[in-house]
């Protein structure tokens, strides 16, 4: 552990803000990696689900 | 017997393939003479874009005088990019593109032709009204030779990059905004070694190597944009 | 196809079937999922709180736990674009042409990741948020190729021509890569000379490079799981109309 408190460990040495920035954006943008293709697969997924339900009615 | 038909054939086949060079290039070229405002357009705008510069920013002559070669060299880039989208865009339109890729012949040679038929319509005349801009914008006399000798190598690279954004989306309505989104990128290398031999010569360093560079990257592009614009026409009037 | 078959594994065959990819990529992703979560988690722990401080720039050097791993991604996925793009290119193969288009929002994101993060870092190092810096300007010009591949991809509506048209461009682009860092490297040190680069660090300790390696195999495995989501959701899309999507919707 190289820092002693956990004030510390928020303070960074003064740097806090731009380190803890800095990882807030990459956590965003892994988020947004991850939630993406979720959103995308349900709207795929339901799209099929319509197209099938729509060929047996006019089958 | 049989190899001296083939000499025969090669010889006639290396005739046709300058023959279809110059008559495509002479072709373009008519076709631009006849639609003079393609001509003139991208050259009015490339005065434009330099008169901005003053009026927009300072019209002390030093201030300008430093940043001519890069104000030069932007509004020759944007000139270049502005009139890429009719490269492939009328022949498109009236389906000559489309008996183009039909015909047995290469389109290695039909492309580089058709670019250099575009470039002496877009680069040529902006390297020849080049050091007018320059005597606007205060850029020193040492400084002219070396604008023009970098435009007169930069712009066919430009021209032939360019051609690769024209042929990728002469397939859709709106393509030009489109062109500068995929072409500018590409252009920095030239940008970069343009402006950097003008300030050479400016302050009189040696320009040699600028002038290699950018040969270089003419000579790549001459050999390998041409492939790239093959197939991005294939593709674009195919699908 | 068959007399190449002797020199080819069958493996890069069977992925040209957009099933068979399907299936071993619905395999592979709960592994590669749960090894990015453990390697980032981990990594981010000792990054963030046992890596030692640096001697010249206190804690704000942790942001290259960051900032290195997305740079490095960044560049790979595009070189993965560009690749997968030449495959569907040449062989014809929709699951390239698939990967190729699921890499270009990742990747765009990535440099995003990584710009952000450098100008971050850029302001207690150089005092601003932005620096001409030769790193950051080449990141800078690749996010502007993977944008440049996007709005192609979206301009075009038929699915197929899109798929060529932006692996051309990638390819083209792929070419460019050199020249423009070689150029932007150049004209760096001909306006900044000796400027303090982010990376070029002598000899760094292992208790600070080897969380690093953690990071970047993490971010790897990240991709990996997201590329692999998207280019599934891309194969059910496309192969809508077969039969083998049909029973996998029905099962459901």
């Amino acid at each position: 552990m190289s820092f002693d408190s956990f004030s510390e460990f928020i303070v960074m040495g003064g740097h806090g803000l731009y380190v803890w920035l800095s990882y807030a954006i990459a956590l965003v943008i892994f988020v947004i990696n991850i939630v993406s293709p979720v959103m995308q697969k349900k709207k795929v997924i339901s799209d099929l689900v319509r197209r099938l339900r729509r060929e047996k009615k006019s089958s | 017997m049989e190899q001296i038909l083939t000499n025969e054939r090669s010889d006639s086949a290396e005739n046709t393939l300058m023959g279809l060079f110059w008559a495509v290039l002479k072709r373009d070229l008519m076709l631009a003479y006849r639609k003079k405002s393609d001509l003139f357009n991208p050259l009015v705008f490339f005065l434009m874009v330099a008169t901005l510069f003053p009026l927009g920013v300072s019209p002390e002559p030093d201030f300008l005088a430093e940043v001519a070669p890069g104000v030069v060299w932007v509004a020759a880039l944007l000139a270049t990019l502005l009139s890429m989208d009719s490269l492939f865009r009328s022949d498109f339109e009236d389906g000559t593109l489309e008996q183009t890729l039909l015909s047995p012949q290469p389109l290695f040679v039909i492309v580089l032709s058709k670019v250099l038929a575009h470039w002496m319509m877009s680069g040529l005349p902006l390297t020849l009204l080049a050091p007018l801009l320059g005597v606007m914008l205060f850029l020193p006399a040492e400084g002219m030779s070396g604008l023009m000798l970098s435009l007169l190598l930069g712009t066919p690279t430009l021209s032939l990059v360019g051609a690769i954004g024209a042929a990728l989306t002469v397939g859709l309505r709106k393509g030009g905004v489109l062109i500068s989104l995929l072409v500018l990128p590409l252009y920095i290398p030239v940008l970069i070694f343009g402006t950097s031999a003008v300030q050479a010569a400016v302050t009189g360093l040696p320009l040699a190597g600028f002038f290699a560079l950018l040969g270089a990257m003419l000579a790549l592009g001459v050999v390998m944009a041409p492939l790239a614009i093959a197939a991005a026409l294939r593709i674009s009037v195919s699908g | 196809m068959s007399e190449n078959k002797k020199w080819m594994p069958r493996w890069f065959y069977q992925l040209a079937s957009p099933r068979w990819s399907y299936e071993i990529m619905g395999k592979l992703l709960p592994g590669f999922a749960v090894a990015a979560t453990l390697l980032l988690i981990g990594g981010i722990i000792w990054a963030l709180a046992f890596a030692p401080e640096d001697y010249q720039q206190g804690n704000s050097f942790r942001i290259i736990y960051i900032h290195v791993p997305s740079a490095i991604l960044a560049q790979s996925c595009y070189m993965l674009m560009a690749v997968a793009g030449a495959i569907g290119l040449i062989w014809k193969m929709k699951v390239a042409d698939m990967v190729a288009k699921s890499c270009a929002p990742i990747g765009a994101s990535i440099a995003i990741l990584a710009l952000a993060t450098g100008a971050i870092w850029g302001k207690p190092t150089w005092g601003s948020w932005w620096v001409w810096d030769a790193r950051l300007t080449s990141m800078l010009i690749l996010l502007f190729l993977y944008l440049g591949v996007i709005a192609l991809h979206s301009a075009i509506e038929s699915e197929a021509t899109a798929a060529q048209s932006s692996a051309v461009l990638a390819l083209v682009g792929l070419v460019n890569i050199p020249i423009i860092k070689y150029s932007v490297d150049w004209w760096n040190t001909l306006h900044q000379p000796a400027t303090f680069t982010l990376t070029e660090r002598p000899a760094m300790p292992a208790e600070m490079w080897v969380p690093l390696l953690i990071m970047v195999i993490g971010f790897y495995c990240f991709f990996a799981v997201s590329l692999m989501m998207r280019t599934r959701n891309e194969i059910l899309h496309r192969e809508r109309r077969s039969s083998w999507v049909r029973e996998l919707i029905e099962k459901r």
